[in-house]
């Protein structure tokens, strides 16, 4: 028997996680650097979409107090406002977020300029090389290996 | 436990530290990209962590008696405004962290000047105070959220500041990249933790967090956001088996971002783990028993062991001691999973004793590879002869990290094994024992190259000008020093443990 | 001068022959000179501490406190006292012989080699006088440390291999084992002061005491008891005067010394009398008393062979702590002062016959006692010491050994000392048998009396006088250790 109340009442939270794992997979899975770092940034994405919707309080609105002509705030204690908290804390992490995925593209840049590749793959394989090289100059402290 | 509350009528300038300690790294930050001139930017820098440094042994002085500072930012009373707290756990962190960065300054400024490009000298200085500002933050907020702000300050500065080392080695580039990756999960599992743990409390204050769970008792959310913390925190701390960052990191970073990070971002991660392992969630929350019992020792020895057999092998000299700090990390994890207050004293005077040893350590590399041009072991021959302060800085600080006694790593390893066989776990204290061969071999290793193998016939080398020598002469005599006077490290480490171990007591605000 | 002054002189004096060694290192006379004068000055100090003190026991002054319950500090007690008599009084002699093998032998590096030995000394009276297990420790691995550089002096391969095994051990040995044993003995005494009757009774049960015992038994390295006793002959790739300095002065005699202290101050003798949990430890001394004299008879080099004499020697001490009876540990008191003697003797025997004739193996020393006499009638001496025949000293620590096992009701170990004194006519007599009696071989050698340089003859004869003057002085010894064995604070 399918609980569908748990599956819909959460749904918020199944959408976070299979945003969550798509992202980390692609990290993961993929070789190119750009395409992890698209892959961080859905991750992320899932956290700002699992902050916004826990502000949601089942049948509140907007939370903006109605002024009046005077300038004074009605306050209507019977009225349900939602929780504005995580809605701003989640705009810090997404400033943080666009940072994150700046530097991480001038690395990329940069990372092209010296190996002339953003494969993962290719860029491992260079690297053995200079550690191979290394180790023919250096290695002989340890019997030729690092 | 007495909290001493300032409140927005506070006037003088004392009352106002917990913030300025932050604030002044921060702003001059932006203050040396303005004006853009290289020899003001140290000036600035410098003279902004000294006083950060002078902050910093000023707060502790305030709360060695075992008293809280709770400065609210602005004027907002938690829990609903960000509060800072300062207790001697945060003071002592502070100050290791503050006064480790104005020592690699004066080191920095001469040796950026053979590791990056001239052009990029004042950003340097702007990115080190950045990352500066991230750890004292980290440390000195009261505030769940505000340690990840912080958390991402510092580390998107280290990122850059470990891409810097790419003049010399173009793998800098792709260690940064590695780093950003794993750190940018870590950050961000440490924000879903905080998020599930605001879905079920209401509150970020640390203070306010600690109370409600205390009240709601254990539940599913509060043990996941327990676990996303725990797993965040860790990458961050390089606890093994999460440690792969670390090694490129701190092997192609320039020597002086190698120096400063090694003596303080890990450290700064261990410090939030331990704030949130014991003042948020309860040390009587048995998930988190289980967690310390089955995973955190597991792994601590895991870490003790690999990682320093892993270091016996290596060819290079920043490489070696890289995967010395992992094994390290592995002590300063086993004390915190020991649950008494001998071990987590031992835990935090690890933390700090570690960290000078540390930044001794590859300040004196550093200085070294000015002349070899690089850390290799067979460039290093005999340069302990040639060079013979920077070879002593580097007997002191290699016989910190084994242990010996009259150093200061012997006192944390000592308060380690006791607090191991307080708790009856004998097996415990032997293999502590037995790792620590590892690093006798490994440091070893290192004095049989720099004095036993004969120096090239042209090594002209010589012990490095002041700037640097003093510094590392600073930093080599407080592994002696902390050895002998304990009163400092020791005597608030055992105040912090006590207070950490009141747990959310101590936090809670009359 | 008061006892206190006195006492941290004993340690600064030499921290300054060291730091005089670095200023002056070019200038050898000067350099030696000051070191030769620290040298009297220390021995002198320690006089005073014995005219002041006698074989009382003062109380402890403590220098510093550095984690609670634990402090670096010093006081005089008659064992330590001796120690301290032994280690400066023949610093004086090995220095003399010293500066004349360095400078007739042409060997590098003299400030350096110079320096660390003032280091070591430094160690040994931290040792000596230190009146909790803390401090020792702390002094115990700054001796470790301040003796490898002279280990491996030469630099050549297997010198700095000699010296990684000698490091590995020592370090190896104290960190995992003596280290353990000691911060289990903190956490569960709650203090490390030597105290007469010992610190651990009534606080541990008494199966787990010999695991204790065996910490301390087995780390402490320096005592050399197997199987971690390779360390030693591995260090006779160090220049001789070191070897008399290991030997007979500091390294091997600092370890026996902790092993006495821990057994009388730690444990307690009567204490581990009542649970004979020192019962194995005094097994396995007593193999390593016979397996290292039998080792010893094999080796043909003459270094070599003087290292396993010491191993097996150094049992003896360990012998006497572990039988647990008062007569036991006097006699491994006074054994640390009469092997030092004869040992030191031997070894610059052993270094004088280097010096002259570069000949290392006993094989090639055919004749060699009738062009050098005095050197070979010196080692005659120190080997008649050595096996324990009167009128020399070391006749009188085997006496009490024996009695102390008579007491202890142990016949065997009688009969261990027995065969152990017989094995070391067999090993040590035939070098002088071959030296004296055999025709000369070498054709190289002269034909008449041609013994080494005066600086390097004459330390070994006024030692092998010693071990003589020993002999009639031995009861006063005797005496003066004898308030460490009675049980009365």
């Amino acid at each position: 028997m399918i609980n569908w109340d748990f599956i819909v009442g959460h749904l918020n939270y199944w959408l976070f996680i299979i945003l969550m794992m798509t992202g980390l997979y692609i990290v993961v899975a993929r070789g190119n650097l750009v395409k992890k770092i698209v892959g961080l940034n859905i991750f992320q994405t899932s956290v700002f979409m699992f902050y916004i919707s826990i502000g949601k309080v089942t049948g509140g609105t907007a939370p903006i107090y109605p002024v009046n002509r005077q300038g004074d705030i009605e306050y209507d204690p019977t009225i349900i406002y939602s929780n504005p908290l995580p809605h701003v804390l989640i705009l810090t992490a997404i400033v943080v977020g666009i940072a994150t995925t700046s530097l991480a593209l001038a690395l990329i840049i940069r990372i092209r300029e010296e190996y002339d590749t953003i494969e993962e793959e290719d860029i491992l394989r260079i690297e053995r090389e200079m550690s191979a090289q290394d180790n023919k100059e250096h290695g002989s402290a340890m019997g030729g290996r690092a | 436990m007495s909290v001493v509350e300032t409140q927005h009528a506070a006037k003088t300038l004392m009352d106002h530290l917990p913030v300025l300690q932050v604030v002044i790294p921060l702003i001059s930050a932006p203050l040396i990209v303005l004006l853009g001139n290289r020899k003001l930017a140290f000036a600035i820098a410098f003279a902004a962590s000294a006083t950060a440094f002078i902050i910093a042994s000023l707060l502790l002085a305030q709360v060695t008696d075992g008293s809280v500072i709770s400065y609210h930012i602005g004027g907002w009373a938690p829990p609903l405004g960000i509060e800072y707290r300062i207790d001697a756990l945060s003071a002592l962190v502070l100050m290791l962290i503050s006064g480790i960065a104005t020592v690699v300054l004066p080191y920095a400024y001469t040796s950026i000047k053979f590791e990056i490009p001239k052009r990029h000298h004042t950003l340097f200085y702007a990115l080190y105070m950045l990352c500066l500002t991230g750890l004292l933050g980290m440390v000195a907020t009261g505030d769940a959220f505000n340690v990840f702000v912080f958390l991402e300050i510092s580390s998107l500065s280290t990122y850059v500041l470990v891409a810097m080392g790419a003049k010399k080695d173009a793998r800098a580039l792709t260690a940064a990249y590695d780093y950003l990756i794993m750190g940018t999960i870590g950050a961000t599992f440490f924000v879903i933790g905080l998020g599930l743990l605001y879905m079920a409390t209401g509150t970020l204050n640390m203070a306010d967090l600690a109370g409600r769970i205390a009240d709601q008792g254990a539940n599913r959310t509060v043990q996941a956001a327990f676990t996303f913390i725990v797993v965040g925190m860790s990458l961050k701390a390089a606890m093994y088996p999460l440690h792969h960052w670390l090694p490129n990191a701190y092997t192609y970073a320039p020597s002086a971002v190698t120096t400063f990070l090694a003596a303080t971002a890990t450290k700064a991660a261990i410090y939030v783990l331990l704030r949130f392992m014991f003042s948020v969630f309860n040390p009587a929350f048995h998930f988190e028993d289980w967690t310390l019992y089955l995973i955190f020792i597991p792994f601590a020895l895991l870490a003790m062991f690999a990682a320093s057999f892993v270091a016996v092998f290596q060819t290079n000299l920043k490489r070696m001691l890289a995967f010395s700090s992992i094994a390290q990390i592995g002590y300063m994890l086993l004390g915190i999973a020991m649950l008494n207050a001998t071990g987590l004293s031992a835990s935090i005077v690890y933390l700090v004793n570690h960290g000078i040893t540390k930044a001794t350590l590859f300040m004196g590399t550093g200085a070294m590879v000015m002349y070899s041009g690089s850390a290799f072991f067979d460039n290093l021959n005999g340069l302990g002869r040639k060079m013979p302060l920077t070879g002593a800085a580097m007997v002191a600080g290699g016989l910190s990290l084994i242990g010996v006694p009259g150093t200061a790593g012997f006192i944390s390893k000592w308060v380690l094994v006791q607090a191991a066989f307080e708790n009856g776990w004998w097996i415990i204290a032997v293999l502590i024992m037995l790792s620590s061969l590892l690093a006798v071999i490994y440091v070893w290793r290192m004095f049989e190259v720099l004095y036993l193998t004969a120096p090239d016939e042209d090594c002209t080398a010589t012990d490095p000008p002041l700037p640097i020598l003093i510094p590392m002469l600073i930093l080599a005599g407080a592994c002696i020093w902390f050895g002998f006077d304990t009163e400092l490290t020791l005597g608030s480490a055992r105040v912090a443990a006590d207070g950490l171990l009141a747990g959310s007591a101590g936090l809670i605000v009359e | 001068m008061d006892t206190s002054t006195a006492l941290y002189l004993t340690m600064l004096i030499p921290i300054v022959a060291m730091a005089g060694n670095m200023v002056w290192k070019d200038q050898e006379n000067l350099r030696d000179g000051i070191t030769f004068l620290c040298a009297v000055l220390t021995f002198a100090c320690v006089l005073v501490i014995l005219s002041n003190v006698g074989n009382g026991t003062t109380e402890a002054f403590e220098l510093f406190e550095v984690v609670s319950g634990l402090s670096i500090s010093f006081h005089v007690e008659p064992l330590g006292l001796m120690f301290a008599m032994i280690g400066s009084g023949l610093w004086i002699i090995t220095h003399i012989y010293g500066v004349g093998y360095m400078r007739s032998n042409n060997e590098q590096h003299h400030a350096r080699f110079f320096a660390c030995f003032s280091i070591a000394i430094a160690a040994v009276m931290g040792i000596a006088f230190a009146s909790n297990m803390f401090t020792l420790f702390l002094f115990y691995e700054i001796l470790t440390l301040s003796t490898y550089p002279l280990v491996a002096h030469k630099g050549t391969p297997e010198a700095v291999k000699g010296a990684r095994i000698y490091l590995g051990i020592l370090i190896g040995t104290s960190i995992v084992l003596l280290l353990t044993g000691v911060i289990w003995t903190f956490t569960i005494a709650g203090t490390l002061d030597f105290t007469k009757g010992g610190i651990l009774e009534g606080k541990i049960a008494p199966s787990l005491l010999p695991v204790l015992l065996g910490l301390y038994a087995f780390g402490i390295g320096k005592a050399a008891l197997m199987p971690f006793h390779r360390w030693l002959p591995a260090a006779m790739v160090a220049p001789t005067p070191v070897s008399a300095l290991l030997h007979a002065v500091a390294v091997v005699k600092a370890g026996v010394f902790t092993m006495l202290k821990v057994g009388i101050y730690i444990f307690g003798i009567d204490f581990l009398a009542a649970t004979g949990a020192s019962e194995w430890l005094m097994w396995l001394a007593a193999y390593t008393i016979i397996a290292a004299s039998v080792v010893a008879m094999t080796k043909d080099n003459l270094k070599a062979r003087l290292a396993y004499s010491t191993i097996s020697q150094l049992a003896y001490i360990t012998l006497g702590m572990a039988l647990a009876t008062s007569m036991g540990a006097l006699g491994g008191g006074m054994q640390i002062a009469m092997h030092a003697m004869a040992k030191v003797t031997l070894f610059m025997c052993a270094g004088s016959i280097y010096v002259a004739y570069h000949k290392t193996d006993i094989s090639q020393m055919q004749g060699l006692g009738r062009i050098m006499p005095i050197t070979f009638g010196a080692f005659l001496i120190g080997s008649l010491s050595i096996i324990g025949l009167p009128p020399l000293g070391g006749s009188w620590p085997k006496f009490l050994l024996m009695m102390g096992a008579a007491d202890a009701g142990h016949l065997i170990i009688i009969g261990v000392l027995m065969v152990s004194s017989l094995l070391n006519i067999a090993y040590l007599l035939p070098i002088v048998g071959r030296g004296f009696f055999r025709p000369v071989t070498d054709t190289n050698l002269p034909k008449t009396f041609a013994e080494a340089p005066l600086l390097v003859w004459l330390p070994p004869a006024i030692t092998a006088t010693g071990t003589i003057v020993l002999f009639f002085y031995a009861g006063s010894i005797q005496d003066f250790l004898a308030p460490i064995v009675e049980n009365r604070p």
